[in-house]
């Protein structure tokens, strides 16, 4: 049995196979002026400034506004040399920079989201006396979880909560 | 600083490749060999031209992506250090730097610089492995090893796949590679129940995918940006004549049995 051969026939497999298909034609036709690292760079800048270890509602709010704008440039103007029938090292770094600029602006919607300071995730406005960490854990004792609800379409926040019953989250401190 | 760049450019494997030169300007010496790179592709990108295919990844020299044989020297100038730890202060204002993959039969080039080193994949799939049933594991620290076998073995372990040893011999041989791992397994308590059985089948692997023999040249060690050494080749011949004197099932059974 030629497992290849059937697979092949698979709904599933036919309806991923077709848009992956759709969607490397769609990169390689957009035949703009910015090569894929440029704009990689662009979205590198942001993170770091805005969705990086002390974050802040406003900063977060930009970071959003200026991946948004970033995202349209990828779509209207992306350049990428060579074919798509061999080795394309920069189709291969354009299809990672999709995803690279879905998750970053995610990251910065869901720090946005989460008003309190958490761990690794640090909120400016939310913090103790003493410069550490202020949790809310009467409001967000939950992981957050986005699901995909379509090509362009906002995540959707759902919400899995965390329930601590014999060891109960305390305050960190250092003294 | 700036220089002259001789690259190996080729289409495709059904295409003649050939060396085409390259000036790149204003290359800081602290930029890394691969960032030049990425300085020259921007630079060709950008006038619509086709930029330079080469293997990267980590680059923090770990995962065995990266492989340019440099001004005729594997992984370039300096000892124990992979393509990607390579920096421009190692040349100077005015240098040509030749810039090649590796050439090899058993890795034919896929575009430019970048080679098909499946060949390593599928010696490691041939035997480079112990069969155990996870989920059952038994805590590891019960597993009583001396620690100068332990180190013996984890130094052979250290080879990350990267195939300097085959473009740096003149034979093109895998003996280095293929020893690492029968090395590192043969010595471990864990290697043991498969210890004759693998031998044979990585080096019936290992010959069938066309490689060439070894004969001691050991300019593969040399090049070998983790510093194997060959004592782990000696090592593997004795375990091939301990495994054939033992077991008296021919190789024909294992031999292209992943090709």
């Amino acid at each position: 049995m030629d497992l290849k051969k059937e697979n092949e026939q698979h709904p599933a497999i036919k309806e991923t196979l077709d848009a992956v298909k759709a969607n490397i034609d769609m990169l390689m036709n957009i035949k703009g002026t910015v090569s894929p690292d440029h704009l990689h760079r662009e979205l590198g800048k942001i993170m770091w400034n805005y969705v990086g270890m002390a974050r802040d509602a406003e900063g977060l709010k930009k970071a959003i506004t200026e991946i948004q704008a970033l995202r349209e440039e990828f779509k209207t103007n992306l350049k990428i040399v060579g074919d798509k029938t061999e080795l394309n090292d920069q189709l291969e770094r354009a299809g990672r920079l999709q995803d690279f600029l879905e998750l970053g602006e995610l990251m910065a919607r869901d720090a946005l989201e989460r008003n309190e300071s958490c761990g690794g995730h640090f909120r400016t406005e939310y913090q103790t006396p003493e410069g550490e960490a202020l949790r809310n854990d009467d409001a967000f004792m939950y992981a957050a979880a986005w699901q995909y609800t379509g090509e362009g379409q906002p995540e959707e926040l759902v919400k899995e909560d965390l329930k601590f019953e014999f060891v109960h989250p305390s305050q960190r401190s250092y003294k | 600083m700036n220089l002259t760049l001789k690259i190996w450019r080729q289409k495709n494997a059904n295409t003649k490749g050939k060396m085409v030169a390259y000036p790149v300007q204003n290359i800081s010496e602290h930029a890394s060999f691969l960032e030049m790179l990425d300085i020259l592709n921007e630079d060709l990108i950008h006038k619509g031209e086709e930029p330079v295919a080469f293997g990267h990844d980590c680059r923090e020299g770990i995962c065995g992506s990266c492989g340019l044989y440099i001004n005729g020297r594997a992984h370039g100038p300096d000892e124990t250090t992979a393509t990607c730890q390579v920096h421009m202060r190692k040349f100077k204002d005015g240098d040509t730097i030749t810039i090649e993959p590796w050439r090899a039969k058993a890795f034919p080039v896929i575009k430019d610089l970048v080679v098909d080193r499946s060949a390593f994949d599928r010696i490691l799939q041939a035997g480079g492995y112990i069969s155990v049933n996870t989920g059952s594991a038994r805590d590891a620290n019960e597993i009583l090893v001396p620690k100068p076998i332990a180190d013996e073995a984890f130094s052979a372990a250290e080879c990350i796949g990267c195939g300097a040893c085959v473009a740096a011999c003149p034979n093109a041989s895998a003996m280095l590679f293929t020893s690492a791992v029968v090395s590192h397994l043969a010595l471990m308590p864990q290697g043991q129940p498969e210890r004759h059985k693998r031998v044979e089948a990585v080096v019936a692997q290992m010959d069938y995918e066309g490689f060439g023999n070894c004969t001691n040249i050991g300019a593969c060690s040399k090049e070998c940006p983790k510093g194997i050494s060959q004592i782990h080749i000696a090592r593997m011949n004795k375990e091939y004549m301990a495994a054939k004197l033992i077991n008296s099932k021919g190789i024909e059974e294992t031999a292209g049995g992943f090709g």
